[in-house]
């Protein structure tokens, strides 16, 4: 292996750095099995696809600090010979940035590519499956696409705050900090960089955000995140860092669980039967405003363990922490 | 070399190639593992998940079909929770499952009901989902009734592996479902193999279980039957009979026993059909004019030439396929010699594809105004009618086709699995071309289920490449290659169907690799135990030859066709 590329991977090996999709795959290791998987070509891909609702922490990165993304992709076009790369931008990302990012790109290998689908073509897979043209669907896992991802190729998927991370590692200058997303009834909503691992509580505190009525969060994530009571907030923030308050008092549990599951529905592929009938069977219940036990411990029992990908398994936990704290 | 690994399923070990599925192994160890969309012809769908297992160490559960083995792997196939997850995912299923068990192609070999009564499910826990939703007909073929479907993906890329496309996805509301395409540029074939496909008979033919009683009804007329080649080594599974068995006197049989008292064999048009074929073969070859020749007896092959390819059609052979000879000679020949009025008979065929039907349609194939065939009738057709008439094929007395057309030659025969044309049309322009029989009769080269065949056969000086394939996609391969090398090939056969016709969109359920290859290799020794097995040494095509077509416009009138253009005929966008 080659030095320069040996000490990248040790300093993001150093610096603990995480992938900042959600999924928090070790970055480093996700690198090297790009570097050695043997291939004449490779794809980086920095995913700015963000289809979670109340995350906007990449587009914040993008109208804020568009030269350190194209800092990052450039340590992984050096690092990966004969690479190319993509920045992968949801609709309304691409019409902002598009022209910002190419004056930035000059002439490095570096498309922006205006992502067609939703929520699920921000799944490394479905992803793939987009920039090659095909059908917006999750493929198979193995491979991975850092085994075989674009056109079959070693492709690197990373998330546009791993991307920005990756720059501020590789000039020292990493402050191991994050990115979360305040909404909902929030004092002062926004982009907040903070450090890494904060409470719940801590982030709140911290952006002033504290609510003075009586609430709840969902964290993680606006549709796939869990729900929190103020009593539980000891814990770190997961998933895309996105909390978003909610007025306990103000808010009806099943118009909620509703937005949920019509978002769920729209986005899915409906390729396996848990997550196209599962999801039909859950907003059917939440129509009448009821729901059967048993039977809702089956449908979230098959679309944990037995959906085709990480959409579907995502489903379960906002709904199950709602059943649990807002129902009973 | 394949890597050997060791793993172990529900206790026992076993030894495994690297590369393999856990169902792979589970399969070729008799592991019962519940599966709907796998089929062994189709890359991967694992979107039913049913087939979910425990691996030792790992967390939750995986898709058998879609998790490869590793070295140590520690499986089991039976948990609570893996109860649980099928009995949910199959009430799910049902939900989007309209049954109609009476009239489904899938007869008592029903996948879901078993499964259904296996791990007790109730199968109706949910409202059906997909009431009301769309019947699509594809022209006079096949029915595609949505309200069955249950999105395992099949169908679509069975369409996608024979080489149409015609069959997508669309996202109609919150949901995408299969629909015919509605693009300009895409249309149906009819080859039926997203039928051969379906796991829960979502497809059927046109008429499969509310027609078949039709041709029985005509009472004043002359009802007369014709079977093709493949008939006889497939009907049989529709009975119980093992894969292949052979059941050609059986089948004349149990026609009879519905009352019909013609009953002809299609192999012997297939004899004409070699003739014609060959003698335009013979004719190209010394003019060296429009080769290849591609052959023409596979409806679904024509359509795609004529709908995709329409540049390729004065390259097929104006030869008609054997069950259009059979019906012309009936109609004219035979009735003469009887003294009926063709219009006083009613010829029906039974076929092993549904594309038939469309092929009976065409009014090309018109003799004297009137439909030369008069009802298709597919494998599983035949079978709904003598079930429903009590007939059982097992049990029936042998009888033999009627003499008046003769029997066939083994190569009359071969027809039925992919390469038999192609070894039928050579044994015969051999000896046209150098009066002496071939060295060798079988051309092992051209047998198989391989999906893309080639050879080379010297006849006299010349030596005549020939290629045989089947899916469509296939031949769209071998067109491409064409455009870069005109003369790569002298004679080529293509077949709709993955097999040929013994896998044809009319043939019982289920079909994969190792039915079709049972079912040809059945073919192949009717061929083997036959006196004559070239086509032109038939007393009754030199007896025909002699008596009616030594004229030239009854050979034109029976035995040719002609192709043209097609625009989309299934759900054209006016």
């Amino acid at each position: 292996m080659l030095n320069k590329n040996k000490k990248i991977i040790a300093k993001l090996k150093t610096a603990e750095l995480l992938g900042r999709g959600g999924a928090n795959f070790p970055t480093h290791l996700k690198w090297q099995m790009v570097l050695s998987a043997p291939a004449k070509k490779k794809y980086i891909v920095a995913n700015g696809s963000e289809g979670e609702p109340n995350t906007s922490k990449d587009g914040f990165i993008l109208a804020n600090y568009p030269a350190k993304l194209i800092a990052g992709i450039k340590i992984a076009l050096d690092t990966f010979e004969n690479s190319e790369a993509y920045i992968y931008l949801r609709k309304d990302y691409y019409k902002k940035y598009k022209l910002k990012l190419e004056k930035l790109i000059g002439r490095l290998p570096i498309t922006v590519f205006k992502e067609a689908g939703g929520y699920l073509s921000g799944e490394e897979t479905t992803l793939c499956q987009e920039i090659e043209g095909q059908i917006h669907r999750p493929r198979i896992k193995p491979p991975f696409p850092s085994q075989a991802g674009i056109f079959g190729l070693p492709t690197l998927i990373n998330n546009i705050e791993t991307f920005y991370c990756i720059a501020q590692i590789d000039r020292n200058q990493y402050k191991k900090t994050r990115f979360y997303t305040i909404s909902g009834q929030a004092k002062h909503p926004g982009v907040f960089e903070l450090p890494l691992g904060l409470t719940i509580k801590q982030v709140l505190e911290k952006t002033n955000n504290w609510p003075s009525f009586n609430f709840f969060l969902q964290v993680g994530g606006g549709a796939s995140g869990e729900i929190f009571l103020p009593s539980e907030l000891d814990k770190p923030v997961e998933g895309s860092g996105s909390i978003v308050i909610y007025n306990k008092d103000k808010t009806d549990p099943w118009v909620l669980m509703r937005q949920w599951i019509d978002f769920f529905m729209d986005q899915n592929c409906d390729k396996c039967t848990p997550c196209r009938e599962g999801t039909y069977r859950l907003l059917q219940m939440i129509k009448d405003r009821q729901f059967d036990e048993k039977a809702l411990d089956d449908l979230l029992f098959v679309l944990e363990h037995t959906s085709f990908c990480a959409l579907g398994k995502m489903v379960v936990m906002p709904f199950r922490s709602a059943v649990d704290k807002l129902l009973k | 070399m394949k890597k050997i690994i060791n793993i172990s399923i529900n206790g026992k070990k076993y030894t495994a190639e690297l590369g393999q599925t856990i169902l792979d192994v589970a399969r070729a160890n008799q592991i019962p593992i519940s599966t709907l969309c796998y089929h062994s012809d189709i890359k991967i769908q694992a979107s039913c998940r049913l087939c979910m297992v425990e691996i030792a160490g790992r967390k939750g559960l995986y898709a058998s079909c879609s998790t490869p083995i590793e070295d140590g792997m520690i499986v089991v196939t039976d948990s609570k929770d893996i109860t649980r997850a099928k009995q949910t995912n199959l009430e799910l299923i049902f939900s989007e499952h309209c049954e109609e068990c009476g009239d489904c192609v899938y007869q008592q070999r029903c996948h879901i009901r078993d499964y259904a009564k296996k791990f007790k499910v109730n199968i109706n826990k949910f409202p059906d989902r997909k009431k009301g939703h769309p019947i699509h007909q594809f022209g006079p073929a096949l029915i595609f009734d949505s309200s069955k479907c249950i999105d395992c993906g099949l169908c679509v890329d069975a369409c996608h592996k024979v080489g149409v496309d015609f069959l997508e996805y669309k996202k109609k509301g919150k949901f995408y479902e299969v629909v015919p395409s509605a693009k300009a540029d895409k249309d149906c074939v009819y080859c039926g193999q997203c039928l051969a496909h379906c796991p829960v008979g979502a497809f059927e033919g046109v008429g499969e279980f509310e027609d078949v009683d039709k041709p029985l009804l005509h009472k004043n007329k002359t009802i007369v039957f014709q079977f093709a080649p493949s008939i006889r080594s497939t009907i049989g599974e529709e009975f119980g009979l093992p894969y292949g068995t052979v059941v050609t006197e059986k089948l004349v049989g149990a026609i009879r026993k519905l009352g019909v008292k013609y009953v002809f064999d299609t192999s012997v048009g297939a004899d004409v059909t070699t003739v014609e074929e060959a003698k335009e073969l013979v004719h190209r070859i010394k003019a060296n004019k429009n080769l290849p020749m591609f052959t023409s007896c596979c409806p679904g092959w024509v359509k795609y030439a004529e709908f995709f390819q329409p540049e390729m059609l004065p390259y097929l052979t104006s030869a008609r396929s054997p069950q259009m000879i059979t019906a012309g000679l009936i109609k004219t020949y035979w009735a003469k010699s009887k003294k009926i009025n063709p219009k006083d008979i009613i010829v029906v065929s039974i076929m092993p594809c549904v594309a038939k039907k469309y092929e009976v349609a065409r009014p090309e194939m018109k003799i004297g105004g009137r439909k030369a065939v008069d009802y298709v009738l597919t494998t599983r057709e035949l079978a709904h009618l003598l079930r429903k008439r009590k007939i059982d094929l097992k049990t029936v007395a042998p009888q033999k086709p009627d003499q008046a057309l003769g029997i066939p030659t083994g190569a009359g025969v071969i027809y039925g699995a992919s390469g038999g044309v192609m070894e039928s049309a050579l044994r015969t322009a051999y000896k046209m071309m150098t009066g002496q029989a071939l060295p060798k009769l079988e051309l092992e080269s051209v047998r198989g289920i391989t999906g893309f065949k080639k050879a080379s056969i010297k006849i006299g000086k010349r030596t005549v490449k020939v290629a045989v394939v089947n899916g469509l996609a296939n031949a769209k391969e071998l067109l491409a290659e064409l455009k870069e090398n005109p003369k790569a090939y002298d004679y080529v056969e293509v077949m709709a169907c993955f097999g040929g016709c013994i896998g044809g969109g009319g043939q019982p359920l289920p079909v994969n690799d190792e039915i079709r290859q049972k079912r040809a290799q059945s073919l192949y020794s009717v061929d083997r135990q036959n006196k004559i097995r070239v086509a032109e040494d038939s007393p009754i095509v030199k007896k025909v030859y002699k008596e009616f077509f030594n004229k030239e416009k009854n050979i034109k009138l029976v035995c040719h066709t002609k192709y043209h253009r097609k625009k989309k005929e299934v759900y054209p966008v006016k």
